[in-house]
């Protein structure tokens, strides 16, 4: 190991109260190896930063912890358990919230429906139950002021949306629902100045509030405002790991091209 | 300057939407079907006759219970090309139990059955083969066809049943059965549709498969079960078909299956999937049946009624680009 001087390297040893380890991920699409041999981990209650140039794994790192795809290789453990999710569903029941790269909105559906989507409010019993669209209506208002400079009417499509409104909505539906864990990929890629500053409030208030957030970012100064740890992937790999503390936007910059190693 | 902002807002709100095209998309299938029914009333004076609303009525029956069944179906984007066919082996299964003895009851329940079971393999092969919807459901077209003419023998099977024909014949009021049971498939799949969980994931599903599957939808789920609704609305399109006949015929229908999309097409629903409605196709369906006896009462060859069909179906087509 070539370690730079001033600086503490930051071990893939995971400590005894970390919320989620992943060890040793593999995942190829065809001849696509995205990730290899990753091992990453999230320290309980603070904001962890995963960066890396496109194309780096760091989306397809992002959809193995939320259950789209399987890992080919490698452990997840998830609050203390080993865990394997087979579907974005078991991540949500775990309480792995994500705002994918995409979004995944519907943009036939209204706001409110998207905040609620899967995870609707109905009532009656059984084959019985219809949505109860009032409160989730209700609901959708305050899960939206929280957070947006200017709101999206809630009873309008999403496909009227501009771009940050877009992305307000889906970080407000993974901000909702009190989970574990929240990630975020690249959740501020088309906001302006305000909504950006907003976000990254919503961010430390997740925080505050002794949730747990993975934040994927391109944005090394946000990156340095908000995260407490950062990860740093290259080519599929993981390529080292700092404290914030410990660190610059200089050394991450170095990290993220290979111009430092390890 | 005040004054002339005021003015054009209040022409916006009048004069304007009736001048906006994306206003008459919205309506296209209403605005149709009210232009037809006015043309006719005034062509022919039998057409607005209680007796002739009865027939039409009676005979958009099949055709909505269809279209709804096509409708689940193409709001998540994909397409049942089989569902006459499923009709079509249905009603065969439910003649030949009958003829077999069976009680009439228990030949409808395992008629529907049946048909719900073509849906579910269609279901399958497009949930978990992942084959096109296209390409899995002109296959079953072409089996649920050839499986009804194996059974039959190529031969129809007569149903002559008091039930049945009760069925056929009976009324609440002024609405026969028929209407009743047409009416009760509206109403439940609507509910379904709009106010049930199931429904928003039919949406979703459509509207963007991979977002839905990212927020925990089982996509494969619920694209066989728009199948077996498919499958299980031609078996009910089949009870109501012997019931009118008063046979189980093997024949192939392909004029239920073409005006079954087209009704949906009219309704307002994109073939691409993430929009739904019911009243619409419901409305396109009845459209269609209109034209079709309008042009009968009016003496016009019924060679004739092919061509209209398809060239209101594409005018609609082409007003729908404009929807809002
Ligand atoms: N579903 C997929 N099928 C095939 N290849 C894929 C798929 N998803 C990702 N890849 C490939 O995996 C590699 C990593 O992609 P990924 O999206 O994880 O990068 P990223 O670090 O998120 O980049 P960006 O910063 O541009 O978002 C890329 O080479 C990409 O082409
Ligand atoms: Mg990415």
């Amino acid at each position: 190991m070539t370690q730079q001087s001033g600086t503490a390297v930051l071990s893939t040893e995971a400590t005894a109260d970390a919320l989620l380890v992943a060890t040793g991920i593999s995942k190829s699409f065809g001849n696509v190896r995205a990730l290899q041999d990753v091992s990453v981990w999230l320290p309980r209650g603070q904001i962890t930063a995963l960066i890396g140039d496109n194309g780096a794994g760091k989306s397809t790192l992002v959809r193995v912890l939320s259950g789209v795809h399987p890992a080919d290789e490698g452990s997840l453990t998830f609050d203390g358990s080993p865990v394997r999710f087979a579907s974005p569903e078991d991540a949500r029941t775990a309480g792995i919230e994500t705002v994918h790269q995409n979004l995944a909105l519907i943009d036939d559906l209204t706001v409110w429906q998207n905040l609620f989507l899967n995870r609707e409010l109905v009532r009656g019993f059984g084959p019985l139950s219809f949505l109860d669209r009032k409160r989730m209506q209700e609901q959708a208002e305050k899960m939206l002021s929280r957070l947006s400079v200017n709101v999206p009417p809630i009873r309008s499509k999403v496909r009227r949306l501009s771009g940050g409104q877009r992305q307000a909505v889906a970080i407000s539906r993974a901000a909702g629902w009190g989970s574990k864990l929240v990630i975020m990929d690249e959740p501020t890629a088309a906001l302006g100045v305000q909504e950006t500053a907003r976000v990254e409030e919503l961010v430390k208030g997740l925080r505050a509030d002794g949730m747990t957030v993975l934040l994927i970012s391109h944005n090394f100064d946000q990156v340095m405002r908000l995260a407490d740890q950062v990860w740093v992937m290259r080519a599929g790999r993981l390529a080292a790991g700092r404290r914030t503390q410990d660190t610059d936007g200089e050394e991450l910059v170095g990290l993220v091209t290979g111009a430092i190693t390890s | 300057m005040a004054e002339a902002v005021a003015v054009g807002a209040d022409r916006e709100s009048l004069g304007g939407r009736l001048r906006d095209i994306g206003f008459w998309a919205d309506w296209a299938a209403v605005i149709g079907l009210v232009a037809l029914v006015i043309v006719f009333g005034l062509a022919s004076p039998s057409f607005l006759t209680l007796g002739n609303i009865q027939a039409m009525l009676v005979s958009a029956a099949i055709l909505i219970v269809l279209a709804v069944g096509q409708t689940f179906v193409i709001a998540t984007s994909g397409i049942d090309l089989s569902i006459a066919s499923i009709m079509t082996f249905g009603a065969v299964v439910l003649g030949l139990l009958y003829a077999a003895g069976w009680p009439i009851l228990l030949a409808c329940l395992v008629g529907v059955v049946a048909a719900g079971l073509a849906g579910v393999i269609n279901g399958t092969l497009v949930a978990k083969g992942r084959i096109p919807d296209f390409v899995v459901t002109l296959g079953m077209f072409s089996a649920a066809s050839g499986a009804a003419l194996i059974l039959s023998d190529g031969k129809p099977t007569q149903v002559v049943d008091g039930f049945l024909l009760a069925l056929a014949s009976g009324s609440v009021g002024p609405f026969g059965y028929f209407i009743v049971v047409a009416a009760v498939v509206v109403v439940v799949a609507h509910v379904a549709l709009f106010h049930t969980r199931f429904g928003v994931h039919v949406l979703a599903t459509g509207g963007n498969a991979e977002g839905a599957r990212a927020m925990g939808i089982r996509t494969g789920r619920v694209r066989l079960a728009v199948y077996l609704i498919s499958g299980v609305l031609a078996g009910v399109g089949a009870i109501l078909l012997v019931s009118r006949v008063g046979a189980a015929e093997p024949a192939i229908n392909t004029t239920y299956l073409l005006n079954a999309i087209a009704a949906v097409v009219l309704g307002g629903v994109s073939l691409q999937g993430g929009r739904g409605n019911i009243l619409g196709p419901v409305v396109g369906a009845l459209l269609l049946t209109a034209l079709t006896n309008g042009l009968t009462l009016l003496g016009i060859s019924q060679y004739y009624q092919p061509l209209a069909v398809g060239v209101v179906v594409v005018m609609a087509a082409l007003l729908m680009r404009y929807q809002r």
